[in-house]
């Protein structure tokens, strides 16, 4: 609590270094959402070659997705350290594992719940780091 | 195991441009500090085609007889090359916490690629 009062003047300077592992964190669910898309896109393309491909809605709005994450990565970015923000990024493995389980009946097995566990409490160690 | 050297060459080769786009991706958003119009720079766009190259590396390695389960993994050796990048082009340091933070996550993502077989 001490902490958060002695750093709070100093906000607007310095802005709360949890912010950008925040902003990652809402790429990776974007990042998710935009393979999900594509994959659907993909199951349903009819005609191969551009034009198919630039027909194809869920295909575009995925590609549209990604284009947002990349803004909100670069945004964080600008504040936060890339050693840190990138490995959060495989956030993304998790979410799709989920989304496919969800959209697409994937299975979920023993080895892919561990990965998830392990991943997530990767992404929590780097962002308790982060306040430091 | 099914998966051909080339294969796995062509993972590593697209873990290294990705690793570099998301260094040049940092390298341009310090641009933003002096605006916001500043968005549209080189070396973001630089950032974006090299991630683009790496996509493509990655979709050739992943042909059959490419496994999911051999490839993914090694997706996760690019975590490691940005690691390298952000201490020599950007002096961040190498904490414990990131250290633990990093194996933590390289470990998941074998697992969930272990899971996809």
């Amino acid at each position: 609590m001490s902490a958060i009062v002695a750093d709070s003047p100093r906000a607007s300077e310095q802005p709360a270094r949890r912010q950008p592992v925040a902003l990652v964190f809402c790429c990776t669910i974007l990042g998710a959402a935009a393979q999900v898309l594509m994959k659907t896109g993909a199951n349903q393309i009819s005609h191969p070659g551009l034009l198919g491909m630039i027909t194809n809605l869920p295909l575009l709005g995925g590609y549209c997705l990604y284009g947002i994450s990349t803004v909100l990565l670069v945004i964080a970015l600008k504040d936060g350290e890339l050693s840190l923000l990138y490995p959060v990024i495989a956030l993304t493995y998790v979410w799709v594992t989920v989304l496919s389980f969800l959209v697409f009946h994937d299975q979920i097995n023993r080895w892919k719940l561990v990965g998830i566990v392990l991943i997530v409490s990767g992404v929590a160690v780097l962002g308790k780091g982060g306040r430091r | 195991m099914k998966t051909p050297l080339s294969h796995m060459l062509l993972v590593l080769v697209a873990s290294i441009f990705g690793s570099i786009g998301a260094a040049f991706l940092k390298y341009g958003a310090q641009e933003l500090h002096r605006g916001w119009l500043h968005l549209f720079n080189w070396r973001l766009a630089m950032g974006v085609v090299l991630f683009l190259i790496s996509s493509y590396f990655f979709v050739m390695g992943l042909r059959p007889p490419g496994e999911l389960s051999v490839l993914y993994p090694m997706v996760a050796v690019s975590y490691i090359w940005t690691l390298i990048w952000s201490r020599i082009f950007f002096n961040e340091a190498f904490t414990r916490q990131k250290m633990i933070g990093l194996l933590l996550i390289v470990a998941g993502v074998c697992c969930v690629g272990a899971g996809g077989r």
